[in-house]
């Protein structure tokens, strides 16, 4: 795929655009349709865009595999550790009104940062997923 | 609700195409027009995570598994009837609870009373959120959304787990 | 009960039952688990449908408008979307190892194999 210029063209126009829009998605998901689950599903998206036209072993070098196994359980743990800062701070588990100087504000910066922790994740595991399977390469001694 | 008859159709052609690669291009064709008849019923949310989810990673990685399986051909159908008779009998059972459904956009149906006048009349000035759908899955239903996000962590260790590359020369367990 | 009123309701019942006709009468297990897609989308179009109100407009609060579709199934699809993708992605690892163990993914080949397995130890 990577020898032909219009695929090459096209990909490398898009890539930017897709990596941008899913970042909009993400933190426009307050003021219409969107979120964590859509923007690490369209993050994952173009990075297996930029995978299956350049090769896996050039997405390999981009997004490299420790940072995706790394992205999969931090995005869980930045969703618990919300919980637990609303514990720390005086309420129970994932209240978040205590989280800022008065109610409104600790609920933006709750909903905030547990968005995060979700795209996170399923942006490292859909790509985790990819890899696993376009990195098996067939056995060709199997009948 | 010509959007649902093209569903109904395509879905008939999943059922009787053999040729598995025809079938998963279907599938995403599928999910496309899932996506369109959830924007006529208004859910946009819905709308985007199912065109991005079920149209785009779900047809790679059916297309990755077809990949690793080689691709065969469906065998042919043996001719069997039961199956068709079950699923007729419990089609008819279905259609049957139906009736006593409510009928479409009925203002007055139980779905849209409890609960939800409070949500939708509170997500704004309680969490400063005008999207009522994030508000609900982020701030008052947060549990299940951590459970969810647990989910898909697990299923990420569970493809680690099963697809794991041995060694050369260390024998299959 | 009129058409357009249950028209939805019956096209829905429709795709349960051709997900659950793949399911239990297709032997390949690539399209068993497509037939479980299926069968997980008409479930979601069966919370959606009844939420929709004719008149009003998504569940994203405006000045401008005062009715709103149910924002509470979007809620709960939205999670069972993607716990249905979570699913998809470990059924179809299975089916990658039982083909590198058994050699085929139809269901009856497997069975045979696992049969003359266990007639032969």
């Amino acid at each position: 795929m990577i020898r032909d210029l219009v695929l090459r063209v096209i990909a490398k126009l898009l890539i930017p655009f897709v990596l941008l829009f899913a970042l909009y998605v993400q933190f426009h998901g307050d003021f219409g349709p969107g979120g964590g689950f859509q923007a690490g599903v369209i993050t994952a998206a173009a990075v297996i865009f930029y995978a299956i036209i350049f090769g896996l072993p050039a997405a390999r070098r981009f997004a490299p595999d420790w940072i995706i196994e790394s992205m999969v359980s931090a995005g869980v743990l930045i969703f618990g550790g919300v919980g637990v800062l609303g514990i720390v701070l005086g309420g129970n588990y994932l209240d978040y009104f205590v989280l800022a100087h008065d109610t409104v504000h600790g609920q933006e910066r709750g909903i905030f940062w547990v968005e995060v922790g979700v795209a996170v994740t399923v942006s490292g595991v859909m790509l985790k997923i990819f890899y696993m399977f376009a990195g098996r390469r067939r056995d060709l001694d199997q009948a | 609700m010509t959007l649902l008859t093209m569903m109904a159709a395509l879905t008939i052609a999943i059922v009787v195409q053999r040729n598995l690669f025809a079938v998963v291009v279907f599938s995403s064709m599928y999910s496309f027009l899932m996506a369109t008849a959830l924007v006529a019923l208004d859910a946009v949310d819905v709308a985007m995570t199912e065109a991005s989810v079920g149209a785009g990673m779900s047809t790679v990685l059916l297309l990755g598994a077809l990949y690793l399986t080689r691709g065969d051909e469906v065998k042919p159908l043996r001719r069997s009837l039961l199956p068709l008779l079950v699923a007729t009998v419990i089609g008819a059972a279905l259609v049957y609870g139906t009736l006593g459904l409510p009928a479409f956009s009925d203002p007055q149906a139980a779905i849209h009373t409890h609960v939800v006048p409070r949500y939708l009349g509170a997500a704004l000035r309680e969490t400063g959120v005008p999207n009522v759908v994030t508000a609900v899955l982020a701030s008052y239903r947060g549990y299940d959304t951590l459970g969810e996000t647990v989910v898909v962590f697990t299923a990420g260790a569970g493809v680690i787990a099963l697809l794991r590359r041995r060694r050369r020369g260390e024998p299959h367990r | 009960m009129t058409l357009a009123g249950h028209y939805s309701y019956w096209v829905t019942m429709f795709l349960m039952i051709s997900g659950l006709y793949i399911v239990i009468a297709r032997g390949n297990l690539v399209k068993k688990l497509i037939g479980l897609g299926i069968f997980q989308t008409s479930v979601y179009l069966l919370y959606i449908a009844p939420g929709k109100l004719i008149g009003g407009t998504a569940p994203i609060v405006a000045a401008s408008f005062s009715t709103y579709s149910n924002p509470l199934p979007h809620v709960l699809i939205l999670t069972a979307i993607v716990v249905g993708v979570a699913t998809l992605a470990l059924g179809l690892a299975i089916v990658v190892r039982i083909r590198e163990a058994y050699g085929s993914i139809e269901e009856d080949e497997i069975l045979e194999k696992d049969q003359a397995g266990e007639d032969g130890r």
